[in-house]
């Protein structure tokens, strides 16, 4: 580890990085005793710490924070497809067998996180309900907001991954379990778009959202992004690409601070 | 050609972290966790200890991250090729709709295959696998559902190979590059299920009816399962570690 060149990295984006840590001196005098005591494997902690303290980020959230918010995600989807099935609106065969299938999955989500969260201790989130207010009349609306959740449920995990690294429940990996649940949301939202005669994959622009579903595909990293790694797909491969397929071959993340904004699922939850 | 993949020969280039250049807003995201923090103490490291011995014979896809992506690589590599060949000569019983999955796809995979080929000569110079052969005799390509099925066979494959083996990555920033790509490659498994059988995109067979989990599979059983589709033999027993 290297930790002045991370430090002359951080200053060539950010003029003051050195002087955001609280005193310089400081720093490399408990770097500098950290080494001495031989306690190097502390090292990332410390300096993570430092991160932390220098750009004033909240914690990242603990392992039962993360769970209890997928768990309110799932249980905001569970019971959207509940109301979805009682407004009796969707049509019998291929769409009400889907319907019924995602809805059974979202159930065990339910159930696999909240006896999860039990098992570290942990108390579940319960309660979390679809708003009926939001809920829509037609079954058409009824489609666009099932794309909406399960696009979101999709980017909504991919933004925790990191934050479940390493991160055990006796012998399972919740990165795993994790990553399990992630790509079924991903198989329900590739259904969902194509019963709306979208494709199953995200393109640059999807406006095909009614009101107020519209953000879904915004973000700080928009669904239209075609730069990842500082890679720009469509230049930068050796072969040109169009900016609809780099899009769409890559879902993007959003953090649980934009999927509880009351824009995007955060507005949709009681 | 891309800068990123010519750059390779300039030693000043391999010092430079995962994020070239840092950019100022996804560099505050990253700071403010620990897995972040740790990311960037990796891309500190002067050394490399991710260092492979192979067989004669053998393709081996390393250790550590590198054996990750080199893993995920080859995967894609091979998708990429399947596709590629598809989107050549389509089965003559297409419909124009799934001449077009085929064609998008083939453009999503050759793009996860280009893309994976820059990142890991940018940050692991020299660890690269070779471009691999497929060998694509068990599939009748003009059949319609011999394709389908060869199609389904690949994107479940990959789904459950990226599930099982985001554990293994250590830089956070490589495991969001993967749970980008997977999500992608699950929209592709259902789709293709529908595209056999309406409905059978996360039915029983591949989902977890008590669960709702898709399968996740250990690196060396999914590379067990792919070779009949590859030349070369592949070695994944050290993916990861």
């Amino acid at each position: 580890m290297n930790i002045f060149r991370i430090i002359e990295q951080l200053s060539e984006v950010d003029s003051d990085a050195l002087g955001r840590f609280d005193s310089r001196r400081a720093v490399f005098k408990t770097l500098g005793e950290t080494a001495k005591k031989g306690a190097l494997a502390a090292a990332p902690v410390f300096v993570a710490s430092l991160f932390q303290k220098a750009y004033g980020q909240t914690t990242a959230p603990s392992v039962v924070e993360v769970l209890n918010y997928a768990l309110t995600l799932e249980l905001l989807e569970e019971d959207f497809y509940a109301k979805m099935i009682a407004a009796g609106q969707v049509p019998a065969g291929a769409p009400a067998a889907a319907i019924a299938l995602i809805k059974k999955h979202e159930t065990a989500h339910v159930t696999l996180l909240t006896n999860t969260i039990k098992a570290l201790n942990g108390t579940p989130v319960a309660g979390k309900k679809f708003d009926p207010a939001k809920f829509p009349a037609d079954y058409t609306t009824q489609l666009a907001f099932a794309q909406a959740l399960e696009d979101t449920g999709v980017r909504a995990y991919k933004g925790q991954a990191g934050n479940l690294m390493g991160k055990m429940a006796g012998t399972t990996s919740l990165l795993q379990v994790a990553l399990q649940i992630h790509s079924v949301e991903a198989r329900h939202a590739a259904h969902i778009r194509t019963m709306r005669a979208q494709t199953p994959w995200i393109p640059t622009a999807d406006s095909s959202l009614p009101a107020p579903l519209g953000p879904v595909y915004t973000g700080a990293i928009p669904e239209s992004n075609v730069t990842q790694s500082g890679v720009n797909l469509t230049t930068q491969l050796g072969t040109t690409y169009t900016a609809n397929d780099a899009a769409a071959s890559f879902d993007e993340i959003l953090t649980m601070a934009e999927v509880l904004d009351s824009s995007r699922a955060g507005g949709l939850v009681v | 050609m891309s800068k990123i993949i010519t750059s390779g020969g300039d030693e000043a280039e391999f010092a430079k972290p995962l994020y070239v250049p840092i950019k100022r807003r996804s560099f505050f995201m990253y700071a403010g966790a620990t897995a972040g923090a740790t990311a960037l103490l990796l891309s500190g490291c002067d050394d490399d200890d991710d260092d492979t011995v192979s067989t004669p014979g053998m393709v081996n896809l390393g250790s550590g991250d590198v054996g990750v992506l080199n893993y995920a690589y080859a995967l894609e590599q091979l998708e990429a090729a399947f596709y590629a060949r598809v989107k050549a000569s389509p089965a003559s019983d297409f419909s124009n709709t799934e001449k077009d999955y085929f064609n998008q796809v083939a453009a999503h995979e050759a793009i996860h295959r280009d893309f994976l080929k820059a990142a890991i000569n940018r940050d692991a110079p020299g660890k690269i696998i070779a471009d691999l052969n497929p060998n694509f005799d068990s599939i009748d390509f003009t059949k319609r559902t011999a394709v389908l099925n060869a199609a389904r066979t690949f994107e479940d494959l990959g789904v459950q190979a990226y599930n099982g083996a985001g554990k293994y990555l250590k830089t956070a920033a490589y495991l969001v590059i993967a749970g980008q790509i997977v999500s992608v490659e699950a929209r592709h498994a259902a789709y293709v299920r529908d595209l056999i059988s309406n409905g059978s995109f996360a039915d029983d067979s591949i989902v977890d009816a008590a669960t709702g989990l898709d399968k996740a599979l250990e690196p060396v059983d999914v590379i067990a399962a792919a070779q009949g589709f590859i030349k070369e033999k592949l070695d994944a027993t050290n993916v990861g570690k």
